[in-house]
């Protein structure tokens, strides 16, 4: 590698954070910067929308450890806005320019915020996203300020952790969300429907196939009200918009990559591919952002947005950034995420969805106790456990190895009566 | 030899002294099938993916039945009775999710950390005061002496059992205890002395559970007898069957390790001095010693379905025996696996087993034998082995000296 130009990594948080220490502890000695849009060191995202807003750990706490000693010249406050290929330029928002030899991107996602048009005007205020440290101090503190009723606009694993914790809280809360149960897209409404018990009992008031149209703000231009597609309003004096994240990839609009707010797409090796499907010379992405076709859906691409993912990633893209042309491996990795809400650990590995059957094969729905697995044409996709993690491992084996479904025949407090059609809601239209 | 009759000899008592070799042989064939249809587990991946995989069972030991009396009406009447009736309440280890998670999960609420070392102090007064009782003699037996007396004491403690009752609890440890063992099953004198002994235990325990209901004190029994509303609760029978598990499997085991370990650091000098120097060393030569001479060699469980595992379809309903000490020596996972090297890094040992049946003791196994090894080293003084290797008891799973005779120059 030139002396002189080294490596650079775009995107200072958990992928950027562990691929440049894969790239010192794989023996790279030359220059390393690390770019980041936040202002802060790289920090981890999940106790954001759990232990943070319950309270418990104030949102500047949670700092990621430095594994290794990194000796990285860090860029920070400094979003990268363009990226020259043809001269190993980076484009950073002061007007300065950073030479590249390498490139890892790590630019992750942010959260889809409220469509604001001409028509609808500018947002009132008191309507939040979670995606930053920054966004949970200023969620935090609207809670702490003990508003009348929380709005959280999408039951999907944000939304959901929020509802749990403004309930221990004890706020009043809302959930609103177009698909009948919780969670539909990650886990079909079958398993789903899980969450609705949990939510009845912590006593969420939850709207299923509820369309929020626009919110209302009252003379202070605070937000005052949601109405509702069908027609009527919630009354609410803070929301929480929770719609899922876009990828963060607007910065290479001109870089000639396959990207767009569904990732920047790479070969399985990690490479950036340009316009014509090719690897781009030197250009590599892990975390949230990049978008590889993967094993378990053959033929099809999918972007995790699972923190191990972006750890597992990060380290293989810098492997293979370190090694040569014709040493470039094949990253495999069995897609994984935890959740922790209502009091019951969630834990989930492989993809569930595009799943044509669920069956519980251990314990019971009812008693939200149990191990699922997803099968599509026979084969066991995906597994997810409801305080059961400690099965988990022997399933995800299986997953991996693609075995018939359903696996694991004869297990302990197996009955297989609950079995059918996960219920996915139809895929979002782009 | 063929490799299906090693587990007969593992089992056979000439060769409990050092079942190694036999283990390295079983190792040779990862998930091995004995002639009498069982499988055994040697290497340490293969068990690691067993205690993980849902298909094994823990429920399959033969009901306890009472043998009988000669009196008819105890017979046929009193005795069907009780057996149901303790079959439907076996202790956890002896039972699958959901209820033993259920079971496990209210135990676990009152078998809390604070609570476990809170009796540290206590600990340490017991050992010193029994090592103060052997004052003036230079011949000791360790098991009797101090092994053996130790955990009663301390799980009465933590139980609640009145002080002037853990004679009576002594005695009745001794005869459960075997009760954990597979092979000892069927001599008809032991099952009648151990179905006396669960009989009066049963009736001690209904008896203290009622009196922890009066009057409440801080400790496990109070804890479990008086659940806090809305909290999940056990009833009387599982209470009295967990109450005599925490004794029964907290002793034997205890025992050995104890045993084990002084046993261990007078064959190896240099780590008993280097022990007595830094008694900071304790937790990880306890550690080593999980690995190297654990108290639980193997369990046995049953496989509810066909199971794939090394090469080997275990058929739904065999028998498999995990053993734990085998994968503990397995060179696979360990370097120079039979060393014993309490500076070993990364020793994820079976010494508690593993899985949904973890030992739940084991912190406390851990405090007591911390205290215990640090006092041993600093108060023996020039300890020697009288004979080795000591007699070992005939169990084989649980495994461990009759007798430990040590020599010694005096107590300090
Ligand atoms: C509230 C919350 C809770 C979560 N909980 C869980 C959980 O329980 N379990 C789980 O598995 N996963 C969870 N996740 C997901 C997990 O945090 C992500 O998968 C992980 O953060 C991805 O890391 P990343 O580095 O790829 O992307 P990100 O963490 O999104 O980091 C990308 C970084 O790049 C920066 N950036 C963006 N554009 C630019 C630019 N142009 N120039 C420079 N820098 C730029 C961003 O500011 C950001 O700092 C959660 C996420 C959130 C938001």
């Amino acid at each position: 590698m030139s002396a002189d130009r080294g490596v650079v990594v775009v995107g200072a948080s958990l992928a950027g954070l562990r691929g440049a220490e894969a790239l010192r502890r794989g023996g790279y000695a030359g220059p390393l910067t690390l770019v980041g849009d936040e202002p802060y060191q790289p920090y981890d995202r999940p106790p954001l929308s759990k232990h943070v807003l319950a309270g418990e750990l104030r949102p500047d706490a949670t700092a990621l450890p430095h594994l290794v000693d990194l000796d990285a010249t860090w860029r920070l406050g400094q979003p990268a806005v363009g990226l020259d290929r043809a001269a190993r330029m980076l484009r950073l928002a002061d007007g300065s320019a950073l030479p590249y030899e390498k490139l890892l991107i790590a630019t992750g996602a942010r959260a889809r915020s409220w469509p604001v048009t001409e028509k609808t005007g500018p947002l009132p205020s008191g309507i939040h996203t979670l995606r930053s440290r920054d966004d949970a101090a200023a969620l935090r503190a609207a809670l702490a300020a003990g508003p009348k009723r929380v709005l959280i606009v999408g039951a999907g694993l944000i939304g959901c952790e929020a509802a749990s914790c403004c309930r221990d809280l004890g706020l009043a809360v809302t959930l609103a969300d177009p698909n009948p149960t919780p969670l539909a897209r990650i886990l079909g409404s079958r398993i789903g429907g899980v969450i609705v018990s949990c939510l009845d009992t912590a006593g969420v008031d939850f709207r299923p196939g509820t369309h929020v149209d626009a919110f209302e703000a009252d003379a202070a231009g605070r937000v005052c009200r949601a109405r509702l597609k069908q027609g009527a309003a919630i009354e609410t004096d803070c929301v929480i918009v929770a719609l899922g994240a876009t990828r963060d990839t607007g910065w290479l609009a001109e870089a000639g990559l396959m990207a767009d707010e569904g990732g920047l797409t790479c070969d399985v090796a990690c490479r950036a591919l340009d316009a014509d499907g090719q690897p781009a010379p030197g250009i590599y992405a892990a975390g949230d952002v990049a978008r590889t076709p993967n094993p378990l859906h053959v033929g099809r691409l999918a972007a995790f947005e699972h923190w191990g993912n972006a750890v597992a990633q990060a380290g293989h893209a810098a492997r293979n950034m370190l090694a040569a042309e014709d040493d470039q491996q094949e990253y495999r990795h069995l897609p994984a995420f935890w959740s922790s809400q209502f009091g019951i650990n969630i834990k989930g590995v492989g993809l569930a969805d595009g799943a044509d059957t669920v069956a519980v094969m251990q314990g019971s729905r009812a008693s939200r106790r149990f191990l699922a697995v997803y099968g599509r044409e026979g084969r066991t996709i995906a597994a997810i456990s409801f305080d059961q993690a400690r099965w988990l491992p022997a399933y995800a084996e299986r997953i991996e190895a693609g075995v018939a479904f359903p696996p694991i025949l004869g297990a302990t407090d197996q009955s297989i009566k609950d079995f059918g059609v996960p219920d996915f809601p139809q895929p979002r239209s782009r | 030899m063929s490799h299906d009759t090693l587990f007969a000899e593992v089992t056979d008592p000439a060769n409990r002294a050092d079942p190694y070799p036999l283990y390295a042989r079983l190792r040779e064939t990862p998930v091995s099938r004995q002639g009498d249809g069982s499988y055994v587990v040697s290497t340490h991946a293969a068990i690691r993916g067993l205690i993980f995989d849902p298909r094994l069972s823990s429920e399959d030991l033969p009901p306890s039945q009472r043998p009988p009396t000669g009196n008819p009406f105890k017979d046929w009447i009193v005795n069907p009775i009780k057996n149901r009736v303790v079959n439907a309440h076996r202790p956890l280890i002896f039972r699958d999710p959901p209820d033993h998670d259920t079971l496990r999960a209210i135990v676990m609420e009152q078998f809390t950390i604070p609570r476990v070392r809170g009796v540290h102090r206590e600990v340490e007064g017991i050992v010193e005061d029994l090592i103060d009782k052997l004052q003036g003699r230079d011949e000791i037996c360790l098991v009797e002496d101090f092994s053996y007396p130790l955990p009663v004491m301390v799980i009465c403690r933590l139980l609640g059992v009145p002080e002037e009752d853990e004679e009576q609890f002594q005695k009745w440890a001794t005869v459960l205890a075997t009760a954990l063992e597979p092979d000892s099953r069927g001599d008809e004198e032991a099952r009648h002395a151990t179905a006396t002994a669960f009989d009066a235990i049963s009736d001690y325990m209904r008896g203290l559970i009622k009196e922890k209901r009066k009057n409440p004190a801080d400790d496990m029994l109070s804890g479990l007898a008086n659940p806090e509303p809305g909290k999940p609760a056990m009833g009387d029978f599982d209470l009295i069957a967990s109450a005599i598990l925490l004794l029964v499997a907290g002793h034997e085991t205890t025992v050995n390790l104890i045993t084990n370990g002084m046993l261990t650091l007078i064959r190896h000098p240099e780590e008993l001095d280097r022990l007595r120097r830094d008694p900071e060393r304790a937790p990880r030569l306890i550690e080593e010693l999980l690995r190297y001479e654990p108290p639980v060699h193997f369990r046995t469980r049953k496989a509810l379905g066909d199971i794939d595992i090394a090469g080997t379809t275990i058929p739904a309903g065999a028998p498999v025996i995990l053993l734990f000490a085998a994968g503990n020596r397995d060179p696979a996972r360990f370097a120079d696996p039979d060393r014993f090297d309490p500076d070993r890094e990364d020793n994820q040992h079976f010494g508690f087993g593993g899985g949904l049946h973890y030992c739940l003791g084991a912190p406390l196994a851990r405090i007591e034998t911390e205290i215990a090894l640090n006092a041993l080293v600093r108060r023996f003084v020039a300890p020697r082995l009288l004979q080795d290797p000591p007699p070992y008891r005939p169990g084989a799973s649980l495994r461990g000296p009759e007798k430990l005779g040590i020599g010694l120059e005096r107590i300090a």
